[in-house]
């Protein structure tokens, strides 16, 4: 069977439910594609088994990169470029460009992030997203499961363990 | 699913004699290097005789008022900040702190101990820490008259002759504590009460007392830092001089909460306050250093640039006193570049090994931003960190220390019926 194309839905209505599903489901053996949900639920990574993101080390390298690309460039202008003296201090008067140091850290950290995060979740403005389910949107959360990458249980035996856990429906979607 | 109730919340802190001999050792060590640093100070004096003729000899017990000053300050102002962290708290309907409420308000205790310190302290100290309290200053015929000082003198003596006897300041001085130690009474009567009846009702009191402490403790803590600290430099002024106080007492009171916290942690007790709420606590400390740094740096930052005289003084005082200066750097190096590079990482802020090593080394810290607020202006080049200052800051902090443990001990360590136990319990982030 080919992968990414044919997904086993559960639907649920409480996230307390889904919460106790999803370690239920992935007990029984199976792999979780994706789980959607109108609103972020407390702890859902912990029990998807995910890591931890490697944003944050992108955000300081970013970060660095500002701190580094600022004060290289207030040193460039203020004592190489155009030397100017400003209230009798030194050229390179170090205090006078922590303020600018900051906001380029800030600026730079936040941007680096920002795009980390559209390139690492493919949120390309050309990108098409595939709905699993329109109430995902606004009041249901929904269990995606590959078919392809579960192909010992079969779907039977997959919706059986779906509705075992608190499932309101079960529901199969497939994609061209 | 886990619940809060499956806990024993009726759990009781019992201050051991073990840890009673502990700190007492440490009140011991501490007296015992005071005493040294105070008979080495008798001998070691130089004697300056021009100064001496002139009524303004440095003598030893100088170096001790202004110990015993900084640190009528600082534990002052950890101890309030308890008071106003538990308060924030409530004004901010916040649940995840709930299971530690009852360790921050802990640390008012030491209030009443503190206000009586502090009055004490600078009736018998005045005319050796606060130049504005020499008469001659507001003498017109005087050769030493300061017409500077004379211009600010109301703000001490009003409405008595200036001068005279500093009766608005005692005022003032009554007033904040006597305003800190009513409302800590208020919110800790009402948060034990709570333990004896369920609903919410308790909860709304609390929080309608907690919003009017903060509009006062937001006015009296910084006209405390006007008066306690900044009127020892009595020509200079700092508009954010407020602020820079309160960020380093927040700083350090957050640390001692975290602390106290880790404490009872690794004792047993705590049993519902897991690594999300350290996690928070974490997270306080490494903001709010990151807060006093900007302070303090915009305080600097502003009068470096202007450069005007009568203002950048205070930081000539400073940096250029051979003193003084490498603890500028000591300063920024244990309140700023420590907790923010350590901090930093998640993993940090959820292990309590990292969080006891940084939060101890921001309360010396801090201490050492004190010293730098009170002894330049008192002592001058006759001060410095030596034996007697590490005595008086173990002094105090074991009696703190003693204080607050003794106040937690027998009573319930967590407000059983808060309504908002069970949200604190299931915090997570």
């Amino acid at each position: 069977m080919e992968r990414d194309k044919n997904f086993v839905l559960g639907v649920f209505d409480d996230e307390d439910v889904l919460l106790d599903a999803i370690a239920k489901v992935r007990g029984n053996g199976v792999k979780i594609h994706e789980v959607y949900s109108p609103f972020p639920v407390h702890g859902i990574d912990d029990v998807l088994g995910y890591k931890r993101s490697k944003l944050p080390i992108a955000a300081f390298l970013f970060g660095m990169l500002g701190t580094t690309l600022a004060l290289v460039m207030q040193f460039y202008m203020m004592k190489i470029d155009w030397p100017m003296i400003i209230g009798g201090k030194d050229h390179a008067a170090f205090p006078d460009f922590i303020p600018v140091t900051f906001e380029l850290t800030v600026l730079l950290a936040a941007f680096g992030m920002c795009g980390v995060f559209f390139v690492s979740s493919n949120l390309k403005p050309w990108a098409q997203p595939r709905i699993f389910d329109l109430r995902i949107t606004d009041d249901k959360h929904v269990v995606a499961i590959d078919l392809a990458t579960n192909s010992g249980l079969g779907e039977e035996k997959i919706g059986d363990i779906l509705k075992s856990s608190g499932a309101t429906e079960v529901n199969k979607k497939s994609f061209e | 699913m886990a619940q809060v109730s499956n806990y024993n919340l009726d759990q009781k802190f019992d201050f051991t004699a073990s840890l009673k001999k502990t700190i007492m050792t440490v009140l011991g060590l501490g007296v015992a290097l005071f005493a040294v640093g105070v008979i080495t100070s008798l001998f070691g004096g130089h004697h300056d005789e021009a100064a001496e003729a002139s009524g303004h000899a440095y003598h030893w017990y100088h170096r001790v008022f202004a110990n015993l000053w900084i640190n009528n300050v600082y534990f002052t102002g950890i101890a309030v900040i308890g008071v106003f962290f538990f308060a924030i708290q409530y004004a901010a309907q916040a649940g995840w702190s709930t299971g530690i409420l009852r360790v921050m308000l802990s640390l008012g205790n030491w209030l009443p101990i503190a206000g009586v310190l502090m009055i004490v302290t600078f009736f018998v100290a005045s005319h050796d820490l606060f130049h504005w309290t020499h008469s001659y200053l507001f003498d017109k015929n005087d050769p030493q008259y300061d017409y500077i000082i004379d211009g600010k003198g109301a703000y001490f003596y009003w409405p008595m002759e200036k001068g005279s006897f500093p009766i608005f300041f005692i005022i003032r001085m009554i007033a904040f504590f006597g305003i800190w130690v009513f409302f800590f009474n208020k919110l800790k009567n009402l948060s034990f009460a709570e333990d004896n009846l369920s609903g919410s009702h308790d909860w709304s009191n609390i929080r309608k007392w907690s919003a009017i402490f903060l509009v006062l403790f937001a006015v009296s803590s910084s006209i405390a830092a006007w008066d306690w600290i900044m009127s020892i430099d009595t020509h200079w002024f700092s508009t954010m001089f407020g602020w820079y106080v309160f960020a380093s007492w927040f700083v350090a009171g957050l640390s001692v909460i975290t602390l106290i916290t880790l404490f009872l942690k690794g004792k047993g007790y705590l049993e519902m306050v897991n690594e999300n709420h350290i996690h928070d606590l974490g997270k306080f400390v490494f903001a709010f250093s990151i807060f006093w740094t900007y302070i303090w740096f915009s305080q600097f930052l502003l009068i470096y640039y202007a450069n005007i005289p009568e203002e950048s003084v205070y930081f000539v005082e400073r940096l250029q006193s051979d003193v003084y200066s490498p603890f500028i750097f000591v300063n920024l190096a244990l309140n700023f570049v420590l907790p923010f590079l350590v901090l930093m990482t998640r993993d940090s802020k959820r292990h309590g090994v990292f969080l006891k090593v940084v939060c101890s080394l921001i309360i010396l810290g801090h201490w050492f931003d004190f010293f730098l607020m009170v002894q330049p202006g008192t002592l001058g080049h006759n001060g410095g960190f030596g034996l007697m200052e590490i005595g008086m800051l173990l002094i105090f902090g074991s009696a703190f220390a003693f204080v607050v443990f003794k106040s937690l001990a027998g009573k319930n360590l967590v407000a059983k019926n808060h309504p908002m136990l069970e949200e604190s319990y299931h915090h997570h982030i």
